[in-house]
């Protein structure tokens, strides 16, 4: 089946997602949309889906007018789609999601769960998939969850199957994995279309690009065009892949973590007996893929949670046990990783957020009474200084984009003089430009000599950025390494197996990314 | 082949969370406060009489006389032993529900037969279980109204005005005409069209469900009191005299010794509600229907993905739990009594309760509201056989077993994930 968009537009109030896109989906290829984070790819993708109704245009199938009224009628005409954040049930087992929606049913609609068991077998073996039919989504890892999504889909017959940002979530070595189901799907002359922002994987699996910035189609291009082609393409300017850092001269200042263990809500371990040290003048990243403790790690460094063993020392003082409040005066800046629900006061001005942690302090108060005036001037140095894109530093917050209010958070935690550097995910969900700015701006904090510790799931950000990169998985650290280590032993690092092991197996099966990176000097 | 991620679920072997000892040192403090409050203080030499079999039983069993004082000691003791157990238990990291309900059974009894000690009547017992069901079968047709809407992601806070409606509509209409089985027909559409109400402003309007819900159960009260004081008052013959629901005897087994009255000599709401049980368990967890109730309450976008209608889902359930409210309200005036202001008492914030004790599952309510209505029961029954226990004390025995229940062995309760948040259409 052929997939037709014509014309299509959708506005958010005023700003408008996407601007008369037309694209066509073929069977038996793999289409890859590229495109920069806010460029309107997920927001096309819920057109098509039928979660959004378009202002403007059509849809098309087989040359066939289609209204959609929701996804129901999306997935009846044969088109299925992994989300970007899984639409999963925590609390139901992989069958039950599978069938949810459209149940084999018994009498009295009592569900048919052998029948349900059964297809979640029958398409796991026809790619190789190793997965219970009744073991519980929050049981599983995220990895695993994504298969579950794409079983669903099949289950559901998709003619055109659609992968939002598939990769975010997964080691290289599941993306290989990834790509070879898609390859075969692809083969049996399944439309794939395949969203993401990162290049590499676009130039491993994709039949034809189509490049999206700001909403429009900007043009195509082919999989064999060189990274530093595609790049200019999506952003719409020349970008330098990577930070351009010398190497880090460590100093005598150190953040000490000890035997740290943390236990989530209900009791289970999210941290387990980790232990490093950081210096100052030095960027330690902290690897993993999603949900394996890194930002309960980052948290409790603040004091947002407690542990239940272990020591945290910064310069020979104990952190652990301090309130907040304490650990911020101790000299530790803290970029939280979701900046619109931690970060950032998103009804607050850009001055209400920058002086947030610091307004009962000298010099923005004095006594009971806020000093407006030094606030404000403050914060217009700041915001020069970190180049936030703003009409007035009076504006809500919110009304900056993404990139710029990371940069408010960035100013605010980077304006006073620190000891240590936090920051969890600094650029999850920013376009290009802002991410190179934010990096610029963690190794100037690194060459002041202030120790930086960075979460991140972004293996080219640890990459970038990183002097040293710890590598996390179901809360311990599997191993410290070198910063040039190679992508495809951290990969294997990320799915728990040791530094040592890792070197090996790299060298044995290298992933099919690994190939296409070997191609072209970067 | 690449290594790949485990594929199966992942429990740590290694690491674990540290133990809880809320519910040992709950029955130790219990079973302390039973020994020290009333098992020391059983005079000597007094005996206990408890009534096995009900009048009407066809097999009658002698009464049960025992030595008050040695016997509410010996219970006491088994209490002790049981919360050590319980200590063992939290030790070795085992959960175990049966130790708490024997536990329990065993406090209860110990503080029957010290209240009934030396008292010549003695304790009717199948007729206290009999009331205790029916002092529950509000409770338990608010709890499973309250989990009917929040397993769909409706908080159901109006319960309480369900009941209300219910009970008013039924002592009205029964009397109108002259028959307790109209009654039985009018009260789930009165519970139904207050649900309408907290259905359209929390899902359409999408206005805080706790906040509609409150407002919903003041109106319900204000209205229901207004036409009390109003029209009911002027002609209570006419309008508010309901004529009593029978009880349908099943023979044999309402002969059973000491539960076969409470179970099987019951009016017919009863026995609906043992096929309601049922069907509810099955219809939600078993059925289409269920899993994609719950669905929409623990993920609604998800629902929504595979082509459920989230809003209409919330609709449904919402209108058809608040008339399940509405049935139970029947309950309330089933044995003939006129409608009274406020008759509900707060029963359904204790239904809510129970929902709660019962973990948003039919069968776990139906346990929770029978385990409040017994405490109820227990204070009507041992007031009238005339016990050492104040009233007013008694009378705070439903609210005190909820208070325990809810925190000494609920532990860790995970509510739909959905719930009370609004769905945008
Ligand atoms: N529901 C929404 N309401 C308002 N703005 C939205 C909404 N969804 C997306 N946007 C905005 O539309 C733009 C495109 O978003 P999106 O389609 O998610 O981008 P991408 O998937 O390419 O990263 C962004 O600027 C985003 O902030
Ligand atoms: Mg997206």
């Amino acid at each position: 089946m052929t997939l037709e968009l014509r014309g299509i537009t959708k506005r958010f109030g005023s700003l408008v997602a996407n601007d008369r896109i037309d694209l066509t989906f073929e069977p038996g290829r793999i289409h890859a949309l590229l495109g920069e984070n806010g460029a309107g790819k997920s927001t096309m993708m819920n057109v098509l889906y039928g979660l959004y109704t378009p202002d403007e245009g059509q849809i098309l199938i087989d040359g066939e007018p289609v209204t959609f009224h929701g996804p129901g009628d999306a997935m009846a005409a044969g088109i299925g789609m992994v989300h970007q954040h899984f639409m999963l049930i925590p609390v139901f087992t992989v069958a039950e999601n599978v069938v949810l929606g459209h149940e084999p049913t018994g009498p009295l609609g009592i569900i048919g769960l052998e029948q349900a068991r059964t297809l979640v077998r029958e398409i796991s073996a026809r790619f190789g998939f190793d997965v219970d039919p009744d073991a519980k989504i929050e049981d599983l890892p995220v990895g695993v969850q994504q298969r579950v999504e794409i079983i669903k889909a099949l289950s559901r017959d998709a003619k055109v199957l659609i992968l939002d940002e598939p990769t975010a979530v997964l080691t290289p070595q599941e993306t290989d994995e990834l790509i070879e189901i898609m390859r075969q799907l692809r083969d049996s002359g399944t439309a794939i279309v395949f969203i993401t922002h990162k290049l590499r994987e676009v130039r491993a699996v994709a039949d034809e690009i189509t490049v999206i910035r700001r909403g429009k189609v900007v043009g195509t291009a082919s999989p064999t065009d060189s990274q530093a082609e595609l790049a200019s393409l999506m952003v719409g300017r020349d970008v330098s892949l990577g930070v351009e850092k010398g190497p880090a001269e460590p100093n005598e200042q150190a953040l000490e973590v000890a035997g740290l263990s943390v236990l989530d809500a209900v009791g289970s371990p999210v941290v387990r007996d980790v232990s490093f040290t950081i210096r100052g003048g030095e960027v330690l990243a902290v690897a993993g893929v999603q949900g394996n403790g890194q930002s309960e790690l980052a948290e409790v460094l603040l004091g947002l949670r407690k542990a239940t063993a272990g020591s945290i020392t910064l310069d020979g003082t104990e952190l652990l046990g301090k309130s907040v409040d304490q650990v911020l005066r101790a000299g530790v800046g803290f970029v939280p990783e979701d900046r619109s629900k931690d970060g950032l006061i998103s009804s607050f001005s850009i001055i209400e957020n920058f002086v947030l942690d610091q307004y009962a302090q000298e010099p923005y108060a004095k006594g009971p009474a806020m000093q407006l005036g030094v606030g404000r001037q403050k914060t217009a140095e700041a915001v020069e200084a970190f180049d936030v894109r703003t009409t007035s530093i009076d504006d809500p917050v919110s009304t900056l984009s993404g990139g710029n209010q990371q940069k408010v958070v960035l100013a605010r935690e980077m304006s006073r003089p620190l000891r240590l550097f936090v920051a969890s995910q600094p650029t999850r969900g920013l376009d290009v430009g802002s991410i190179e700015f934010v990096h610029q701006r963690i190794i100037a904090e690194r060459d002041a000599g202030t120790p930086v510790l960075i979460v991140s799931t972004e293996l080219d950000e640890v990459l970038s950025i990183a002097d040293r990169i710890a590598v996390m998985y179901r809360g311990s650290i599997v191993g410290i390494v070198e910063a040039g280590t190679d992508r495809d032993v951290l990969g294997l690092m990320m799915a728990g197996v040791p530094p040592e092991e890792a070197r090996q197996e790299a060298v044995e099966h290298p992933t099919a990314m690994h190939e296409v990176e070997g191609e072209e000097p970067s | 082949m690449s290594v790949s991620a485990p594929t199966r679920p992942t429990r740590d072997p290694v690491l674990l969370a540290p133990i809880s000892w809320r519910t040992p040192i709950i029955m130790t403090v219990l079973a302390a406060l039973a020994l020290f409050g009333f098992a020391l203080f059983t005079p000597a030499g007094l005996e206990s009489t408890i009534e096995l079999t009900g009048a009407s039983a066809a097999w009658q069993l002698p009464d049960l006389v025992i030595g008050s004082r040695a016997a509410a000691l010996a219970l006491v003791l088994v209490a002790f032993a049981l919360a050590g157990l319980s200590f063992w238990t939290a030790q070795n990291r085992r959960r175990s529900m049966a130790v708490p309900v024997v536990f329990g059974i065993c406090l209860v009894f110990a503080f029957l037969i010290w209240a009934v000690a030396g008292n010549a009547s003695g304790l009717p017992l199948p007729f206290l279980l009999s009331t205790a069901m029916t002092a529950a079968l509000p409770l338990i047709f608010g709890a499973f109204a309250g989990l009917l809407c929040e397993r769909s992601g409706v908080i159901n806070i109006a319960i309480e005005g369900q009941l209300l409606a219910g009970a008013f509509l039924t002592a009205v209409l029964a009397t109108v005409a002259g028959n307790a089985y109209v009654g039985l027909i009018a009260a789930p559409v009165g519970g139904a069209l207050v649900g309408l109400i907290l259905a359209v402003f929390s899902i359409k309007y999408r206005v805080d469900q706790i906040i509609v819900g409150v407002v919903v159960n003041v109106l319900v009260l204000g209205l229901t009191s207004y036409l009390f004081s109003t029209v009911l008052s002027d002609d209570p013959l006419r309008l508010n005299n309901p004529p009593q629901l029978p009880a349908l005897r099943i023979p044999l087994l309402a002969d059973i010794p000491v539960v076969g009255e409470a179970l099987f000599n019951q009016n017919i709401i009863v026995y609906a509600m043992y096929a309601a049980v049922v069907a509810l368990h099955i219809g939600l967890f078993r059925s289409r229907w269920g899993l994609r109730v719950r669905a929409v309450g623990e993920h609604p976008k998800a629902a929504d993905t595979v082509g459920i209608d989230v809003n209409r889902t919330r609709y449904r359930n919402v209108v058809f739990g608040s008339a399940v409210a509405g049935f139970g309200g029947a309950s309330m005036v089933a044995a003939g009594l006129a409608f009274t202001k406020e008759v509900t008492e707060g029963r359904g914030y204790i239904a809510l309760a129970a929902m709660i004790l019962g973990r948003w599952s039919p069968t776990g309510a139906l346990a929770a509201a029978l385990l409040f209505g017994f405490a109820d029961s227990l204070n009507r029954v041992l007031n009238n056989i005339g016990s050492p226990v104040p009233y007013e004390i008694l009378a705070m025995l439903p609210y005190l077993a909820t208070i325990f229940a809810v925190a000494g062995l609920v532990g860790r309760v995970r509510p739909p994930a959905g719930a009370g948040k609004a769905y945008p259409s």
